[in-house]
């Protein structure tokens, strides 16, 4: 009988996680609200504990990113109008890299007219000098020149395309 | 404190400090890419400043937050570096101020990412890919500033000199440095000039920029002796928290 509950237990545990998984997906980025908090590859884990509830880990795309704490609130929101009792941790290490973007984040990005981030970096040292080959969103085109290193939020750049003439942002590669 | 706290400290402070003084040209910067840029390095320095203040409250252990070490501290109580005090000039001294201290910044993070203290080591390997962003941003305007007009050049070259000799600090150790050194907490401080030097030689050149000869210095930021000019700063920084302790918006 034990064996059963417990497998009746673990059953329990992998249906309420998919579960949170679900309504993540449905949990928008405040800033770029294409993406989900799970497209954006901030959720690091998610762990059912003996009583039911359930703790998030968040990791920041930015140390000084402003939307931090909306996310985290936007979570335990959605958790909570689902019945879920959950809380929210803070997971610093290992750091958020542009590389944790989904691929279906990046297509959404794309189709939003932000170019999604260079693949990265295989030497961080590289990064600081070399220039990213960024496609306009718009006409695909390579053609591109940095305007601006920064944008209208710490995750973004600002570019423009020389082909179609169209200014885009450009998810960093971070 | 213990030398470990007063060294996340004196970075906390180096981090807020600079943080303060680039928000200064939000609204005023020449253009509206740059007010962004420089407002955008700010608040990566906030956020690094604000993980680092926390860290250096719980290191200390007497229940000061970020926000009380932030708000309630004196001028000679704050640690950090001499050169991020200095007020920021025209677009061309911030840049210089910036370029100094992101070649410096980024040598830093690198290091600390393999600190012996865990929690110090998760900040600065974030905070590295964020300084690494900030130097390319300002060793680009200060080769355009530097490789440009006659004007842009000589304003910078004046930055550079007037600005030099407050770099003599940061590879200065004292006992702190030596006992995080020691701890595995932080590099020695001139184990960072190499690469400092490197960053700037090459940068220097290719703007066109001469380095100007080493210079003693007589501040002391990182022991709470400061310029005259972090007290202003500070007063324009506390005065809300001060005035409503605790507000909230």
């Amino acid at each position: 009988m034990s064996a059963l509950r417990a497998l009746a237990g673990a059953d329990a545990t992998a249906t309420l996680r998919a579960r949170v998984f679900e309504l993540l997906a449905t949990v928008p980025d405040p800033e770029i609200p294409v993406l989900s908090v799970l497209d954006l590859g901030i959720i690091r884990h998610v762990d059912v504990r003996g009583d039911g509830s359930v703790e998030v880990g968040i990791t920041p795309t930015y140390s000084g990113c402003p939307a931090t704490p909306v996310i985290k609130s936007d979570v335990l929101a959605a958790l909570a109008a689902a019945g879920i009792r959950a809380t929210a941790v803070d997971v610093l290490s290992p750091a958020w890299s542009s590389d944790w973007l989904s691929e279906e984040g990046r297509r959404k990005l794309e189709a939003f007219g932000i170019a999604p981030p260079a693949h990265a970096v295989a030497s961080p040292r590289a990064l600081a000098y070399a220039e990213p080959v960024v496609a306009c969103p718009r006409c695909r085109s390579v053609a591109s020149e940095r305007l601006s290193e920064f944008g209208s939020t710490p995750c973004k750049a600002l570019y423009r395309c020389t082909a179609c003439l169209e200014p885009f942002d450009n998810f960093k590669c971070l | 404190m213990t030398p470990h706290g007063t060294y996340v400290l004196r970075l906390a402070d180096t981090h807020l400090v600079l943080a303060q003084r680039l928000g200064e040209w939000v609204g005023h910067a020449p253009a509206l890419e740059e007010d962004l840029g420089l407002a955008n390095v700010a608040l990566d320095l906030l956020g690094q400043a604000r993980l680092l203040l926390a860290h250096a409250g719980e290191l200390e252990g007497r229940g000061r937050d970020e926000d009380a070490l932030a708000y309630l501290r004196e001028e000679s109580e704050f640690l950090n570096l001499t050169l991020v005090e200095q007020p920021n000039g025209d677009f061309g001294r911030t840049i210089v101020r910036q370029f100094l201290f992101d070649a410096w910044q980024s040598a830093l993070h690198e290091a600390l990412a393999a600190s012996s203290d865990a929690k110090l080591a998760a900040i600065a390997a974030k905070a590295a890919k964020e300084s690494r962003y900030h130097l390319r941003y300002s060793s680009g305007w200060l080769v355009r500033l530097g490789d440009g007009t006659p004007e842009s050049h000589a304003r910078v070259a004046d930055a550079l000199v007037r600005l030099w000799p407050f770099t003599g600090e940061l590879f200065d150790a004292d006992d702190v440095d030596r006992s995080a050194a020691a701890a595995g907490i932080g590099p020695a401080p001139d184990a960072l000039a190499a690469a400092w030097n490197a960053t700037v030689d090459r940068v220097l050149a290719e703007a066109t920029l001469t380095r100007p000869a080493a210079a003693a210095f007589g501040w002391h930021g990182k022991q709470g002796r400061h310029s005259e000019h972090l007290g202003y700063l500070l007063a324009e920084m506390q005065s809300l928290h001060r005035a409503h302790p605790g507000a909230t918006w």
